[in-house]
């Protein structure tokens, strides 16, 4: 059984360490915070101007001047602070944030990301991907493994326009988990969804993918 | 200490407008919006505008008012999402684009504001970004050099103002709006609310007066949720 969007975001949410300064992007990276495990403390950051994100407001208390990035309506903490767009960006270009969870449209083996435009057809623009890909201490990339049409999402090159070169430390998809060498480049398999076998997670793989010890015995 | 503070968006963006001119306009989202200082802007009919906003409005509210009419030429953002009308207008040729990635937006505008014409940054670094930008390695890493926006006029949105300019914003609303104060040639703010001197704390104030040049009172202060989202308390 490949795991649902839900248990996607769970898996991401191991990775977060006690202490940490998180930045969740869009989609399933913004789920990853209802599977903060126990004991483990961490600071959410917004790049609209907050660290510290609260939950979502109760009803009726939704306040206009309180968004997320997603411009979604939340709340604050009593540890939370704002400050400018420029001051939100120096803290992450600055490697003040230990750790980015972004979805992608793409991913390839040398650590390079895809997830802010189809030439021709989509035309929404970076936001903050870039920067963040760029200046956060770690990435991971949360995302089904295949497109729509079953093509996988995993390259060996990136075939759309580039967020960032070189940059991605971990992906986590529908089928595995894999990590990446961004510096010399090259993919491990790490992880198996429950039921996925090694094979299946290979056919949907375009790209040459190492087994990790500890999966190279089971398969 | 009052001559900073206009009669309504009229008196305050007179004089300041132009054909092919420079605004910036804060806000991210329709958070922390001059809402009654874009309408003004449509009002005078003023075209061939250069915007640089984060954003392009949403259906209906901030810049996509002068998306509707057509009065601007080309738009400097990092996010135009959700936005039919800029869409149609991008992909028909109408308007010009040049995407940025947001932190690498703010800091351009920040160094506006502070009078650095350029600065290097590893955003971008390996993408479309960096073609036809210097790329110079610092330590090992490779970084792109950018250069500072300015604008004629910087149009901003804040929470209080006190006679003397003195701006405090609110919550997230703060976003763009203190940097592009600083890097407009002349910036109008509008606020909720106007108080006197010494009525802010100045050990709390976010863009202090010598930034400001032109004040007024809110006359729209919509502040339009984009995507509500709650939840439901739990039942004892």
């Amino acid at each position: 059984m490949a795991w649902t969007r839900e248990q996607v975001a769970a898996r991401a949410a191991k990775e977060l360490q006690d202490g940490f300064y998180v930045n969740l992007g869009i989609g399933i990276p913004t789920l990853v915070a209802n599977y903060i495990p126990e004991g483990v403390d961490v600071t959410l950051q917004s790049e609209n101007g907050l660290l510290g994100i609260g939950p979502f407001p109760y009803e009726g208390e939704a306040d206009p001047d309180l968004i997320n990035a997603g411009k979604q309506t939340i709340t604050i903490l009593p540890s939370s602070s704002f400050f400018s767009s420029a001051d939100s960006f120096a803290m992450i270009r600055g490697g003040h944030i230990d750790l980015t969870i972004l979805g992608a449209m793409e991913v390839a083996a040398n650590g390079d990301i895809a997830n802010w435009t189809i030439p021709g057809k989509m035309v929404k623009g970076m936001g903050g991907a870039m920067d963040l890909v760029a200046g956060v201490k770690k990435v991971i990339v949360v995302m089904d493994h295949a497109n729509k049409a079953g093509e996988s999402k995993v390259l060996e090159r990136c075939s759309l326009p580039l967020t960032g070169a070189g940059v991605v430390d971990l992906i986590i998809t529908d089928l595995c988990v894999m990590s990446c060498d961004k510096t010399k480049g090259g993919l491990t398999l790490i992880e198996l969804a429950p039921d996925v076998t090694l094979d299946a997670v290979k056919a949907k793989t375009a790209a040459p993918l190492a087994i990790a010890p500890s999966l190279a015995k089971a398969a | 200490m009052t001559r900073k503070i206009y009669d309504g968006p009229e008196a305050a963006l007179e004089g300041l407008l132009f054909d092919g001119m420079t605004i910036m306009s804060g806000g991210f989202g329709l958070s922390g919006n001059p809402e009654s200082l874009i309408p003004e802007v449509r009002r005078s009919g003023v075209k061939n505008l250069t915007v640089i906003s984060n954003n392009a409005g949403a259906d209906g509210f901030g810049l996509w008012m002068l998306l509707e009419t057509r009065q601007i030429k080309k738009m400097i953002a990092s996010y135009v999402g959700e936005n039919k009308l800029f869409e149609q207008q991008y992909l028909s040729g109408e308007l010009e684009l040049e995407l940025n990635p947001q932190g690498t937006l703010a800091e351009r505008i920040r160094a506006g504001g502070a009078g650095i014409p350029a600065f290097y940054t590893r955003t971008g670094v390996g993408t479309v970004v960096a073609e036809g930008k210097p790329v110079e390695e610092f330590e090992g890493q490779l970084y792109v050099r950018e250069t500072w926006l300015r604008a004629d006029l910087a149009i901003v949105k804040a929470w209080k103002a006190d006679t003397a300019g003195n701006l405090v914003y609110r919550r997230t609303a703060r976003n763009f709006n203190p940097n592009m104060a600083t890097a407009g040639k002349v910036t109008v703010a509008e606020v909720e609310e106007i108080v006197p001197v010494g009525s802010l704390d100045p050990e709390a104030i976010h863009t202090p007066g010598i930034y400001v040049d032109r004040i007024i009172k809110s006359t729209i202060n919509e502040k339009k949720i984009e995507k509500l989202t709650e939840r439901k308390r739990e039942t004892a």
